[in-house]
């Protein structure tokens, strides 16, 4: 018995000192080389800093991408007329040094900041700022796909000409910009707007070099039979002229993104020599990767591995303020919902504080209103329903109506947000709760795309779970997106009770003096959660990770974050 | 000779018509689509609707696939939804990472794999028989990821040996010409990006090897098992020749000839395997290239991408089955 046991032992010994002897080869050559984070981390200024991002970059041309990894690297390269101040969403001068309207807020005139250079030489004027407002306006064919210029249609409309194939609106708020002398660049609007303003902070509106953008054919390309834009210059792939602390070095797919300090910046100078960007799509890889120092960062950090690197001195986790809401949707025009009453019975049924401490692993808040408090227009102030299952019955009691009180109640599946991470749980405890507030719950689920939410947008569910993430720092943002316009998911296009709100959005959104905006905004959102078109009930924090020598990373709401602050401690 | 290649050159016609097939349907199936995944959370019915239009993915699945095989009969394989890069491009990119990885990780099978499983059956039923088989069982049964997970853990994360990611490190460079980066640093006379090259090749290709491992172990020892069994081997023995010689010109020789489709058929599992390999190991090979198009929705790429690896497949076997005649001289004669 004992030798069988020794023949079976003995052979494991046998692999495990086979794999050890197989890789030992491995151990003699490491110690010739270094290992990475000994080399990038030397000699405090300076230095390099590598940091993964999940996927490749599409292209690195600011008009023509919305994804977070085309971004990162082109806030690094590029700038705005606005900037944000670091980790706000408020706006302050970037490379328009400030910035005046007309009475009725449709002529902008922006200053130009002067001695500022391109990558390329070329110095940045009035003129080189509406070259790019222009080729922007006047995008066409698949430019003018959502796919691509997203943003511009958020915030700006449509295009010069109108293809109704193409998906994009009819109506541009843009008119036309002219530079009236090498510094003054005056932008006109076809209709009031104050919101493009902080919306001129995203990096969908960066200004490129000119002469760069023609001799690299940023505009060139053809549409292939599957009907996808391939674009054949070089500019969004090798040659992205902008103004920004950093400039362009080499890009090879799937391996790494460089990016070195441009030494003729206007501002105060980086202070790291190089920022290398690896694709790194696998969450357990990328904190490996941090673990053995061959990155110094990586974001989208996954919850569960939060406290292993918590844990590990030489590692930190950096928060993002919160920049998305997850609200309980209601459809105001059907009964019972059309009466307040019974929105507030749900408001105070709802155990959003539950919900809050048991499934967001503590990287959330819970949510007064229907957007960050990091945005201007936050109101302090507003109603707030904290759970009182009693309170609840009682409202549906002066309701006319006796508990339980039947309530379809959807949630989607094959979805995981940022704002929502698991769906059915989250449903399942503000369910419990509301059952406990007199009402019976019927639920519902759909799969997240395109069912769930082709029947949110028909104005199908009664009471639902949804969420939205900001494109940028502007109240109007959020619950301009909401509530300005009449909209099926909230009922509000058979329901008027919401009109007051639409019309406080509207002139909000004309308002040209920011004070006054930001007033009309918190007013806005008293009304709104006085009328309850439903409960918003968490923000939650997204992380980033750093190896713990890396210092002065300012995370941003919006992800606007520029290595040019970072030192290597 | 020449009718036998022609004959399965022309096999690949409908394999590769069943494969197109196949593939244009099933990712039709996967809910969602590019023009979805695309807009992400924001779009409305209306912005996936004019992309679909756009993408021509509103017509008949049958009116998609004619202009598919369409593109294909011009060799265009289309452009990726998500980089805007030709798929034929990026495929040129990334297939030398798969390959360089499939052979480290093929050549690591073969030179533990036939030690092992000979030296098995040479001493059957004694330690190395059952060190060779639990070495089979783990190799076998563990899944990829999680070896691929556990080495990173130990040879990376812990020990700090290797490097956990990529083919190379960030701070080493040289010029890509053949995307073979071993033989890019070769062709550079860069001996430190040589080794650097090597030191990343060393975990994903014990990852990506250990099931060829075990099974051309378990092959290999139940083949000579077989042969050494047989009348010739006594007879070679018989007249005196030196072990040595017998093991190898009698034994191994004609016990090779079951290992040579076993590795043959190794070169599928070697592809599919390096799916799971590369993502773990962020190897930017066409195993996570896959990955992350089928995330996206990524038709072109799919299909594309599949399309090259069951060419590469069918060569494969073809030249495993040409090798059979240089194994076994019996097969060369029948047509």
């Amino acid at each position: 018995m004992r030798g069988k046991l020794l023949k079976f032992a003995l052979p494991l010994v046998a692999f495990l000192a086979l794999i050890a002897a197989g890789c030992g080869g491995g151990d003699n050559e490491s110690t010739g080389g270094t290992a990475p984070s000994e080399t990038t981390g030397g000699g405090g200024a300076g230095g390099t800093l590598v940091f993964a991002g999940a996927a490749d970059p599409v292209v690195l041309d600011g008009a023509l991408v919305s994804d977070g990894e085309s971004l990162r690297v082109i806030t690094q390269l590029f700038e705005t007329l606005v900037a944000l101040k670091p980790g706000t969403t408020e706006p302050e001068p970037g490379l328009a040094e400030s910035w005046s309207a007309n009475d009725d807020g449709t002529v902008w005139t922006f200053k130009i900041r002067q001695g500022v250079k391109f990558h390329d030489g070329t110095d940045l004027d009035a003129a080189a700022v509406c070259f790019n407002f222009d080729r922007w306006y006047n995008f066409k064919g698949s430019f003018q796909n959502p796919s691509a210029t997203y943003y511009w249609q958020v915030v700006f409309g449509g295009f010069s000409t109108f293809n109704p194939d193409s998906g994009a609106p009819e109506e541009s708020l843009y008119a036309s910009c002219e530079a009236s002398d090498a510094s003054t660049a005056v932008i006109t609007l076809t209709k009031p707007s104050a919101t493009f303003i902080p919306a001129l902070s995203q990096q969908a509106f960066s200004i490129a070099s000119p002469k760069a953008l023609q001799e690299f054919g940023a505009d060139e390309g053809s549409v292939d039979a599957d009907g996808i834009f391939h674009p054949t210059g070089t500019f969004g792939t090798e040659h992205p002229v902008g103004t920004g602390p950093f400039q362009f070095v080499s890009w090879t797919r799937g391996d790494r993104l460089v990016v070195e300090r441009f030494d003729d910046y206007w501002g105060e100078k980086a202070s790291l020599d190089q920022v290398i960007f690896r694709p790194i799509a696998d969450n357990a890889a990328r904190l490996q990767a941090l673990q053995t120092g061959e990155i110094q960062g990586y974001d989208l950090v996954e919850p569960q591995d939060i406290p292993t690197i918590q844990e590990n001195g030489d590692l930190q986790v950096i928060d993002r303020p919160p920049f998305n809401v997850a609200y309980v949707g209601f459809n105001m025009s059907m009964p019972p919902l059309d009466d307040p009453k019974v929105r507030q019975a749900l408001a105070y049924g709802l155990d959003r504080q539950g919900v809050v401490d048991s499934f967001y692993g503590g990287r959330a808040e819970v949510a007064k209103e229907f957007m960050p408090s990091s945005v201007e227009g936050y109101a302090d102030d507003v109603p707030e329903y904290t759970y009182d299952p009693e309170k609840s019955k009682q409202l549906l009691q002066e309701a006319g109506l006796t508990p339980p009180v039947k309530i379809d109640f959807w949630y989607p599946t094959d979805v995981s947000r940022p704002y929502m991470p698991d769906p059915k749980r989250n449903f399942e405890a503000l369910a419990a709760s509301l059952e406990k507030a007199g009402f019976a719950i019927t639920p519902h689920s759909a799969p997240w795309s395109p069912d769930y939410l082709g029947k949110s947008d028909e104005g199908q569910l009664q009471v639902y779970l949804l969420g939205w993430t900001g494109d940028y720092g502007d109240a109007d943002n959020f619950i301009g997106t909401f509530f300005q316009s009449p909209q099926k998911q909230w009922g509000t296009d058979k329901n008027d009770e919401m009109k007051p709100v639409q019309d406080l959005l509207a002139q909000a959104e004309a308002e040209p003096k920011q004070a006054k905006r930001i007033e009309l905004y918190q007013e806005a959102n008293r009304q709104i959660m006085t009328i309850l078109p439903g409960v918003p009930y968490a923000h939650s924090s997204p992380a980033l990770a750093f190896t713990a020598n890396v210092k002065g990373y300012a995370p941003s709401p919006t992800t606007n974050e520029s290595f040019a602050t970072v030192t290597l401690g | 000779m020449l009718r036998f290649v022609v004959r399965r050159l022309l096999l690949l016609i409908p394999i590769l018509i069943g494969v197109s097939i196949l593939v244009f349907l099933w990712i039709r199936a996967l809910p969602g689509g590019p023009a979805a995944a695309l807009l992400g959370e924001r779009a409305t019915p209306e912005a996936v609707a004019a992309l679909e239009h756009q993408y021509g993915l509103d017509q008949p699945t049958y009116v998609q696939y004619g202009k598919y095989v369409e593109q294909l009969a011009t060799l265009e394989f289309g452009n990726s939804s998500t980089s805007r890069q030709p798929v034929a491009t990026e495929f040129r990119q990334r297939f030398p990472a798969t390959i360089e990885l499939a052979f480290a990780a093929g050549f690591f099978a073969l030179i533990v794999g036939i030690p092992l499983g000979f030296f098995a059956a040479k001493r059957y039923q004694g330690v190395v028989d059952h060190t060779s088989l639990v070495i089979s069982l783990i190799g076998i049964s563990t899944p990829i990821f999680f070896l691929a997970l556990i080495l990173k853990y130990v040879f990376a994360v812990q020990l700090g040996w290797l490097p956990s990611v990529g083919r190379m490190s960030v701070l080493i460079d040289v010029p890509h010409p053949t995307n073979f980066y071993l033989l890019d640093a070769i062709l550079a006379r860069n001996w430190e990006a040589f080794v650097d090259v090597s030191k990343h090749l060393i975990l994903p290709a014990i990852a990506l090897g250990s099931i060829p491992l075990a099974i051309i172990a378990r092959i290999t020892r139940a083949s000579v098992l077989d042969v050494q069994n047989e009348d010739y081997v006594r007879t070679a023995q018989a007249k005196g020749l030196a072990p040595r010689s017998v093991d190898f010109s009698h034994v191994l020789r004609n016990a090779m000839l079951p290992i040579a489709t076993i590795i043959g058929l190794q070169v599928g599992l070697l592809l599919s395997g390096a799916v799971l390999t590369e993502t773990v190991f962020a190897f930017p090979g066409i195993g996570s290239w896959l990955v992350d198009a089928i995330k996206a929705r990524n038709y072109p790429v799919i299909q594309g991408g599949v399309l090259f690896i069951a060419i590469i497949v069918v060569f494969v076997n073809l030249l495993v089955d040409l090798s059979y005649g240089f194994l076994n001289p019996r097969i060369r004669l029948s047509k």
